[in-house]
């Protein structure tokens, strides 16, 4: 199953992944727990700025942009849509 | 006995909160929220004017406190930095949560939006488990409304066990409500029976282990179970908390430790190393917030709202994004420089007629000539025109800027550019700063406050002084109009135009540049967590943009600037107009000055104007007029050519104008700014830097230019 796992900013936009991991560590990772980035957690990716990074998602009813850097750090699986 | 130690300590805390309260009857209400849920509207609509604001002591975070009547009792509303989580991961966070626990609020009312009630529930079960005393307040009903998000409050605070009130603060709607709630709540009226969080077993059995040993030191001081699993979880800060506040150290507690040792490792027997309780602890929280909203909320529509989803499709466009930014942003510089030349005139004529009815009652006072002029021709001469060339720019710029601000436009900005300053290894939000410095650097230095890491916040304190503000612009203006465009006459007032334009652009350019210097030599470290929240489109509110852009931060920047240009004006007058031997004091400088100066393209009057103009630069020109004509007062040529013919009659060439730009593009703050960045720093350090590196950036470039210019013979 591993190899279902992309990193976030490799997800789509427009389409609708799962979290399933979070290889960030110390403040990045409690940051992110914060926000609601946690285990089983569906996130939408909505739209790339002018220069790609960051990107746009929906999670918990909130748009949040985070960069690049911090979403290869979050290992998402795709789903084809929101349940 | 327990009653007086308890009220000494009391009141010892709150002044170390530095709590505004004046009698001890006096009723404490924190407010706590996630950033963008109206809290700041919800305080502002509760206390009206009755406000205070300062720093929370020691830390450069804004502190406000209010003040509201309800039912003879007086309630002081302290306004708490707006979190998404009280976990401590922040110094904000920090701040609201030792609040909570040791501020002893009477009531913490927590401000939640509507909309994403989901996320906004996870800091209200934070709090749930440290007070019992605790008011939800659901805010941004009518956009819940007009997004179909429909929201059971009873059957939420049946679920919560606390009341909750539902508000539209920006119309005052459910606000009365609220303060009875709040009253019930502090005066015992309503009982509170906060749901607590139900924890893995495993966690749970590790907080029986460990809560009996807390129980005994902490004496109900604070919640035992809670500060149980803040043990569990390793918060150090916790217990730097507890020993500072309470005055005791649960480190040194060995009976503690070791229990503390013992329940780790049979955590982590069952396969719990310590990150993972962390995770394990917010998914916890989560999983109740996600519950209680499946059962309270209903939604018809999703809740990033397709018109949103359709302003953000072409404001963040690929194509439009940054064209648009370009043109919104210019035409609020465009309108702010060309509406406020009417009311700049309206107002030196109105000082004028004053200054001439002031005259007449010193004459009639008979009071001797010197006086007179100092009085007249230096502070009177010099404030009003701070005033009158700084209050109409101001006045105009900070509603237009706010009221991109209360769009929700402001983030979209940072969300186009941020790629760029991830370049310059800076936050994209300093591309807001440096838009608010146009304006006026010192309050680009205050709007500092929103970038939350504090490396890329520094970073953009230090380099806001190097977009030039309100008062710099009218330097660039006439020496673009003086010496670029009137050389070549069929494109005149175009020509000025692109170097004004070329100006900006440069400033940019030296901002992203010594940003990167900075954060690749005294700054070093990688660029901290990035996020960035793109809160829906509202509607703004015109009457309260203007009237809070204009206390806020018009008055309090030009009540800065008037406080240093008064004073300044005093010693400008004593220098131009008191003479060794035979000439002035300030011509002794200028001579001084002048060899050093020669070397940047510049001559010892410009220099000693700028030094001069250091409590607002807007008096640059004056001075240096002023000293070209050795006049001895500032005075307003009649006419730009009349300008133009002095200084070259005092040597100007192009390459003085060009360098002369250059120069005020790159120099030290003015004295508003770096008095600005002593306070919001709270570090003599950087505020030196802030004069150092900007003002060494103006030596080199200067010199650079001049020197090329005249080896290849173009002067």
């Amino acid at each position: 199953m591993q190899s279902n796992l992309i990193p976030l900013h490799q997800l789509p936009i427009g389409s609708f992944g799962i979290i399933k991991k979070l290889t960030a560590q110390g403040n990045t990772r409690r940051r992110m727990l914060d926000l609601g980035f946690i285990y089983n957690t569906t996130i939408e990716s909505l739209r790339k700025s002018p220069a790609g990074d960051p990107i746009a998602y929906e999670i918990r009813g909130t748009v949040i942009a985070l960069r690049n850097e911090e979403t290869s750090n979050i290992l998402v699986e795709t789903i084809s849509k929101q349940e | 006995m327990g009653l007086t130690n308890q009220s000494t300590g009391t009141k010892v805390l709150k002044e170390m909160f530095r709590v505004q309260s004046e009698s001890p009857k006096d009723i404490i209400v924190a407010l706590a929220g996630n950033p963008n849920t109206g809290k700041s509207t919800v305080f502002n609509n509760l206390t009206g004017l009755n406000q205070h604001t300062g720093n929370w002591p020691g830390k450069t975070v804004a502190n406000a406190q209010g003040k509201f009547m309800h039912e003879n009792n007086t309630y002081i509303l302290v306004d708490l930095p707006g979190t998404y989580s009280l976990l401590a991961n922040s110094v904000e966070e920090q701040i609201a949560r030792d609040f909570i626990c040791f501020g002893h609020p009477q009531v913490t009312v927590i401000v939640t939006d509507a909309t994403c009630l989901e996320r906004n529930l996870n800091l209200v079960l934070q709090i749930l488990e440290i007070t019992d005393k605790v008011v939800v307040c659901v805010n941004l009903m009518d956009e819940a409304k007009r997004k179909k998000i429909s929201i059971d409050l009873n059957h939420l605070s049946e679920l919560l066990g606390v009341p909750v009130v539902g508000t539209t603060a920006r119309d005052g709607k459910g606000l009365e409500k609220l303060k009875d709630i709040i009253a019930k709540v502090a005066l015992g009226k309503v009982r509170t029976t906060p749901k607590k969080i139900q924890y893995d077993e495993i966690i749970e059995k590790a907080i029986t282990e460990i809560e009996p040993y807390i129980q005994n030191s902490i004496n109900d001081q604070l919640n035992s179970k809670w500060t149980a699993l803040r043990l569990i979880d390793s918060d150090n800060l916790l217990l730097e908390s507890i020993n500072n506040y309470l005055d005791f150290d649960l480190s040194k507690d060995e009976l503690l430790n070791l229990t503390l040792k013992k329940t780790h490792l049979e955590l982590e027997k069952e396969g719990f190393k310590l990150e993972d309780i962390r995770d394990q602890i917010v998914s916890n929280i989560f999983k109740t917030a996600e519950n209680i909203t499946q059962k309270v909320v209903s939604s018809q529509s999703k809740t990033y709202h397709p018109i949103d989803r359709k302003i953000d499709h072409i404001l963040t466009s690929r194509l439009f994004g940054i064209p648009i930014m370009l043109a919104l942003l210019g035409f609020v510089f465009w309108l702010t420089i060309e509406g406020a030349n009417i009311p700049s005139n309206i107002l030196a004529n109105i000082f004028l007629l004053l200054e001439k009815k002031l005259v007449l009652f010193l004459g009639w006072l008979n009071t001797p000539i010197w006086i007179h002029d100092i009085f007249i021709l230096g502070i009177y001469r010099t404030l009003t025109w701070v005033i009158s060339v700084m209050l109409p720019p101001m006045a105009i710029f900070f509603p237009l800027f706010t009221l991109l601000e209360d769009l929700g436009y402001l983030p979209r900005i940072a969300f186009n550019l941020d790629h760029f300053f991830k370049k310059a290894c800076a936050h994209g939000k300093q591309a807001l700063t440096m838009c608010m410095g146009f304006g006026c650097n010192a309050a680009g230095v205050i709007s500092c406050r929103i970038i939350d890491s504090p490396r890329e916040r520094l970073i953009a304190i230090i380099t806001n002084n190097f977009v030039p503000c309100n008062g710099r612009f009218p330097i660039l203006i006439s020496m673009a109009t003086l010496f670029i465009a009137s050389t070549h006459d069929t494109f005149n007032s175009l020509l000025a135009t692109l170097s004004i334009l070329g100006v900006i652009i440069l400033s940019v350019i030296i901002t992203l540049f010594i940003s990167k210097l900075l954060s690749k030599t005294i700054l070093k470290g990688l660029p901290s967590s990035f996020t960035l929240e793109l809160p829906p489109y509202r509607k703004p509110q015109i009457g309260k943009i203007i009237i809070r852009s204009i206390f806020d931060r018009t008055l309090f920047v030009l009540g800065r600037a008037v406080a240093i240009a008064a004073p300044a004006g005093f010693i400008i007058w004593l220098m131009a107009n008191v003479t060794i031997g035979s000439t002035s004091i300030l011509t002794h400088c200028a001579q001084f000055l002048d060899p050093f100066s020669q070397l940047l393209g510049l001559d010892g009057y410009i220099m000693m104007a700028f030094i001069l103009g250091m409590p607002a630069n807007e008096i640059v020109i004056p001075i240096l007029i002023m000293s070209y004509m050795s006049e001895g007062t500032m005075l307003e040529l009649d006419s730009l050519i009349e300008m133009k013919q002095l200084f070259i009659a005092n040597g100007w060439t192009w390459l003085t104008a060009i360098c002369t730009m250059l120069f005020t593009l790159n120099h030290w703050p003015c004295g508003t700014t770096l008095w600005t960045i002593k306070k919001e720093t709270q570090s003599w350090k950087w505020t030196w830097m802030s004069f150092l590196i900007p003002t060494l950036t103006g030596f080199v470039i200067c010199f650079i230019v001049a020197q090329g210019a005249r080896l290849l013979n173009l002067v």
